[in-house]
């Protein structure tokens, strides 16, 4: 008996999941650059956009795989240029992050803060509108190309008017409801922030990601987030559900549950 | 056509839209695919399912529809009727806010139901098997209804609204969608739902697919229609009291400058004997659709729970 068969089995098997990694900057029809994909950081930022080093769990039970990892930060400059009161209430964020960062409650993750949370997003891209979808809390954003609305209202995703600049494509973002965290160590902006996005090809699997975050109410000055973005480039990847609704029920509604029962047995392992 | 005022002006429009189809003179994406884009009230005003004293007939007369049409569009949650102690008593008035589905634009639809097979506009019975899942389910939260958020439905818990996964169906309020085309993909995001990324790039079903609320999507092109097949869903979503296996086939296409046909069909056969499936026309909204943040406001949740300890307290206070 031969051991070919089973060679030839490996190598199709093998064929069948290659890595879809792009050789050219794909371009779209208009000839700007096709940001079309699905992307994720690669980093720390959602732990802390500041330089930090390692730290403790949030619960020291949680032990050392929810641990705070160290990075080397991805803000421009290093630092956070907070105003001293609101540098105050970063720290009081800090200090109740268990309770009050918006993630543990399956909140939306707001601009720009979604970018950088370690899960995948998709970027779909037409010629009048550019939209992307978060997997975390299936967070959804329309960007108008060339749009010159302002936002009628405020929302956790905020109002996003797109533009390209040569190969980068600018979004303006106002309309933030001030109610999202920027990370998980309390950084945050109010609701009078406008955030200015730029995505430029890197080359044809990585964007560069740069955030500017404008607030006087919070900062004595603009400062920009600035990070790779990579591309997905798994077969035939799909951005799978993350509805993180039912985990975050106990930490919300858990002190109205009827006194003597219990909270559903463990996670569904499904 | 949306909210026709007269018959003639409707049967005109329609011969319209025939000629205008034959002349495949429907609006294209930059690369090609017909373009469905834009955002669209799901309200009609056929029922679900058939009056069953209309039998086996689809259409109204014309003559008949304007009475039909004056009823369904009637119907209206109105605070000031409402009978003290009971939900709709206390629930914010529809009509108020402009909430309810019959105050969203509509298009002339002479249908008797949307359910058009089986042939009698009624969805099957269940089989037995799903009678049985449905009732141990009902079982299992019995008297405990009010014990703890997992025992809340999952509209309350803004998980899914059962109307806004496929298959898609007309709901109380916010009975919109809006559509969004790449090359490659369709992007279909119900107001109060999750989006649903579809490629369209040939890829197929897989065999094996992890349960998902909204089940797993692909898409293709038959000519003028967009075609969807999902499977795939989450066992708790009990659309409908299907089962994990259901699968769901929708049918997308123009018919006008203004309008979408939907047509969609499922099959499961642990739940429901034979196939079942209708249509219904989705009717361009002039405004955008803004996003929906269910869980971030979710203080029907908390007023639930609260409410049912304090019932329970003064119970245990009464002599």
């Amino acid at each position: 008996m031969t051991r070919l068969p089973v060679v030839a089995f490996a190598l199709l098997t093998a064929a069948a999941v290659e890595p879809q990694v792009l050789t050219e900057l794909p371009r779209a029809a208009n000839g700007r650059p096709d940001l079309s994909g699905v992307w994720q950081t690669l980093n720390t930022a959602h732990w802390n956009l500041e330089p930090h080093v390692s730290d403790y769990p949030v619960l020291l039970e949680l032990g050392a795989q929810f641990a705070v990892p160290p990075g080397p930060g991805v803000v421009v400059g290093g630092e956070i240029p907070y105003l001293p009161e609101a540098r105050a209430e970063r720290d009081r964020r800090f200090e109740n992050r268990l309770a009050d960062d918006p993630e543990g409650k399956c909140y939306m993750g707001g601009v720009p803060r979604s970018t950088y949370m370690p899960y995948p997003f998709q970027i779909l891209q037409n010629e009048r509108d550019i939209v992307i979808y978060y997997q975390f809390a299936t967070a959804f954003r329309r960007i108008f190309v060339d749009g010159k609305e302002e936002a009628p209202l405020d929302s956790w995703m905020g109002w996003s008017n797109g533009r390209w600049d040569g190969d980068t494509f600018v979004v303006e973002v106002t309309g933030l409801n001030g109610l999202t965290w920027l990370d998980r160590a309390g950084n945050y902006a109010s609701g009078n922030a406008r955030i200015t996005e730029r995505y430029t090809p890197l080359g044809p699997n990585h964007l560069q990601y740069e955030a500017t975050i404008e607030d006087p109410t919070v900062f004595s000055r603009p400062w920009t987030i600035r990070m790779p973005l990579y591309r997905i480039v798994d077969e035939d990847f799909r951005v799978l559900e993350f509805k993180c609704e039912p985990y975050a029920e106990e930490k919300i509604y858990g002190h109205l549950r009827k006194p003597g029962t219990e909270p559903p047995a463990g996670a569904s392992s499904r | 056509m949306r909210k026709p005022t007269t018959l003639a002006a409707a049967a005109l429009a329609a011969a319209v839209i025939s000629l205008c189809a034959e002349a495949q003179k429907h609006p294209r994406t930059a690369w090609g695919d017909p373009d469905l884009t834009g955002a669209y009230s799901e309200f009609t005003t056929a029922p679900l399912e058939r009056d069953p004293s209309y039998g086996e007939r689809e259409f109204l007369r014309e003559d008949e529809y304007e009475e039909f049409a004056k009823r369904r569009l009637e119907q209206r949650f109105d605070a000031d009727d409402t009978e003290p102690g009971t939900q709709e008593d206390v629930h914010y008035s529809m009509g108020q806010f402009a909430l309810s589905e019959n105050e969203g634009v509509h298009s002339l639809n002479l249908r008797t139901s949307i359910v058009t097979q089986p042939k009698n506009g009624r969805i099957p019975p269940l089989t037995a098997a799903a009678v049985a899942r449905r009732d141990a389910r009902a079982a299992a939260r019995r008297g405990k209804e009010f014990d703890g958020p997992e025992m809340r439905s999952l509209t309350e818990r803004c998980i899914i609204w059962s109307s806004t996964q496929p298959p898609i169906l007309p709901r109380g309020y916010n009975s919109n969608l809006q559509i969004f085309q790449s090359p490659g993909y369709v992007i279909i995001q119900g107001e109060m739902g999750d989006p649903r990324i579809i490629p369209t790039d040939g890829r197929t079903l897989p065999d094996k697919l992890l349960p998902q609320w909204n089940g797993t999507s692909v898409g293709r092109w038959e000519g003028e229609t967009f075609v969807i097949e999902t499977a795939g869903f989450h066992p708790e979503s009990a659309w409908r009291n299907a089962s994990e296996n259901m699968r769901v086939t929708e049918r997308i296409r123009r018919l006008d400058e203004d309008t979408l046909e939907y047509e969609f069909m499922v099959s499961d056969p642990d739940t429901w004997a034979e196939p079942w499936g209708g249509v219904y026309p989705l009717t361009r909204l002039d405004g955008l659709l803004y996003e929906y943040a269910c869980t971030e406001g979710n203080y029907g949740m908390a007023n639930i729970l609260s409410g049912a300890r304090a019932a329970e307290k003064e119970a245990a206070e009464e002599p």
